[in-house]
């Protein structure tokens, strides 16, 4: 499978990253030889195998839910200690609407 | 006191003993944890404060006749994606370099509870992703076998603040083999359990279905403490699992006499070097205790690392999206609007491999590719997991190496993921099934490189593992 750079300038948009355009071209020849080495997964015959999302081992079915009991979360302070730019109680944003 | 060469035995007998307090013994630590740092570059952070604390709430139970823990007055390294409240964790990546957390992981409250004392936080690959710690946005860590060497990656710096003795043990995540990749590198050990058994809560997600945090150590007994402290069921993680947590030092005295073992024919083809010979060294110890070895196939895995890169990948490009420069991170000054802040600030502060996997995760779950990837990756992992269900029904445990090869030079790879990826080939599967393994040293190459053994069990089966692993130990099998 060969990506091109046009592909890479895509996914790369989906994927929310500015690239430069050493990057785009650089992607585009390291993701090409990780999917051609992927195809191979199409010598398998899967038809039939069910997905495996999740480790799965015996348990009830509820077991893994906790009580629904009210607990301290983060003050406001604390979830906003580490942001870059906040204010008024808030994280503030490039401005998204016009007034 | 050895700082270098403590275990956490002799570290409960020296303050029963009196020889020396908890707080000295962290003083001592840390003084020595600064002094050889620069050898190696595996502590981003030394957490004095947080140390001395512990340390003196160790001395207070003990003044006062009280149960000090399992741990009590260990010196502990925590790699540095997992949280710890108050102390910097750098996942290393330049994005968080400034990233304070405001509560601790699961793991970490545990291992303070049990009188564990963090002395710093270890250098790591950038969010866990690597196969050699180069891709830390902080710098590589040394090997402290031979420094022109990598540690091995993921945790490559919890490998090597155990090698180099400035902890007595330390926590590692492994994802693919970033556990016990680095501990076969820097001839430690190295436990990833099963998948579940220890919360991932406050572990920085990389793939959460394969997330695994688990101990490093220099023998399997401190493993064995370690992991005991740090598992069981924690209602922040609602992967952690139910099972009772077993007496492991229980276990690990029976026995080896009529086990069987199985040597998984895939993973031993084209092994004829020195990790071979080293291999077949460790297994002949095992057959003197009694140890009955067959040969056992586990057919799918020529498919597992086509499976991982996919499976990884997507979870990594879904997990990695809440590093936006608004929560957690720094923000790109070219942030005129929303989403070029967004993108700017990822673009500029993620480092190339966390970029590589992102695009490819992005990739197999764009439109019209989910099918062909990410669900075919899924059928083939559970092809992955029957195999080893399978060769579980013949026997108790499964022998194999670690990895193709010792520990490599600094350089030599970098620029090649595709083989960085290939490497990973025998660590990969067990955290595909999600069931426990480990590495124990097996002996060193004849320039002196560590060569790592892997022994899996079924899941939760972790006692037998560890007897393997200490039966193993002291008959002799480290120097295999």
């Amino acid at each position: 499978m060969k990506l091109t750079e046009e592909q890479v300038r895509y996914v790369a948009g989906l994927a929310n990253l500015t690239l430069t355009e050493q990057e785009i071209h650089q992607y585009a020849h390291d993701l090409s030889d990780i999917l051609t080495h992927i195809d191979k997964l199409n010598e398998l015959n899967t038809d039939g195998v069910e997905p495996m999302a999740q480790v799965l081992f015996d348990a009830e079915e509820t077991a893994t839910l906790r009580e629904d009991e009210p607990h301290a979360t983060l003050s406001n302070a604390e979830a906003l200690a580490n942001a870059p730019i906040s204010g008024a109680g808030y994280y503030k944003v490039p401005r998204v609407i016009e007034r | 006191m050895q700082i270098p060469s403590l275990t956490i035995s002799a570290v409960r007998q020296g303050l029963a003993e009196k020889r020396f307090s908890a707080v000295e013994l962290a003083q001592e630590a840390l003084a020595y944890a600064k002094a050889e740092n620069p050898k190696t570059n595996a502590y981003l952070t030394i957490s004095d404060d947080r140390a001395l604390a512990a340390a003196r709430g160790v001395d207070e139970k003990l003044a006062k006749g009280d149960d000090p823990g399992v741990l009590a007055g260990v010196p502990v390294g925590v790699k540095d994606v997992i949280s710890t409240r108050g102390v910097r964790t750098t996942c290393g990546s330049k994005l968080l370099a400034h990233y304070i957390p405001p509560y601790d992981a699961t793991a970490v409250r545990r291992l303070e509870a049990a009188g564990g004392v963090i002395i710093g936080k270890a250098n790591c690959d950038e969010f866990a992703m690597g196969s050699s710690n180069e891709n830390s946005a902080f710098g590589p860590v040394r090997n402290p076998v031979a420094a022109d060497r990598v540690p091995g990656g993921s945790s490559g710096g919890s490998a090597a603040v155990v090698a180099q003795g400035t902890a007595v043990v330390s926590l590692g995540s492994d994802t693919g083999g970033s556990i016990r990749q680095p501990a076969s590198f820097c001839g430690c050990v190295g436990v990833t359990p099963t998948y579940g058994r220890v919360s991932r809560y406050g572990l920085v997600a990389f793939a959460s279905s394969l997330d695994h945090i688990g101990p490093f150590s220099r023998t399997v007994a401190d493993s064995a403490t370690l992991l005991g402290a740090i598992a069981g069921r924690d209602p922040n993680d609602a992967t952690s699992a139910l099972h009772p947590v077993q007496d492991y030092h229980a276990a690990m005295q029976q026995p080896l006499q009529g086990l069987r073992v199985g040597l998984p024919k895939e993973y031993f083809a084209g092994l004829a070097n020195e990790t071979g010979d080293r291999m077949q060294a460790g297994i002949e110890i095992l057959k003197k205790q009694g140890c009955q070895f067959v040969d056992v196939s586990l057919p799918h895995t020529d498919w597992a690392i086509a499976a991982y890169y996919i499976i990884c990948t997507a979870e990594v490009s879904a997990n990695l999206s809440r590093f936006d420069g608004v929560r957690f991170t720094t923000r790109s000054s070219k942030a005129e609007t929303l989403i070029d802040m967004y993108r700017n600030s990822r673009g500029e502060g993620f480092g190339a491999e966390a970029k590589r996997r992102i695009m490819l995760g992005a990739y197999v779950l764009s439109h019209g590719y989910y099918d062909a990837y990410y669900l075919k990756a899924q059928r083939v992992r559970s092809l992955i997991a029957r195999d080893f269900a399978r060769a579980f029904e013949d026997v108790d445990a499964l022998v194999t190496p670690v990895s193709p090869f010792p520990a490599f030079k600094l350089g030599e790879k970098v620029n090649d993921p595709l083989q960085m990826y290939l490497s990973d080939i025998y660590t990969i599967t067990g955290d595909l099934a999600g069931i426990p393994c480990m590495s124990v040293p097996c002996g060193k190459t004849a320039e002196g490189l560590p060569v790592g053994m892997q022994i899996l069990t079924k899941h939760f089966s972790e006692d037998l593992m560890f007897r393997i692993a200490h039966q193993y130990e002291i008959n002799g099998g480290f120097a295999a």
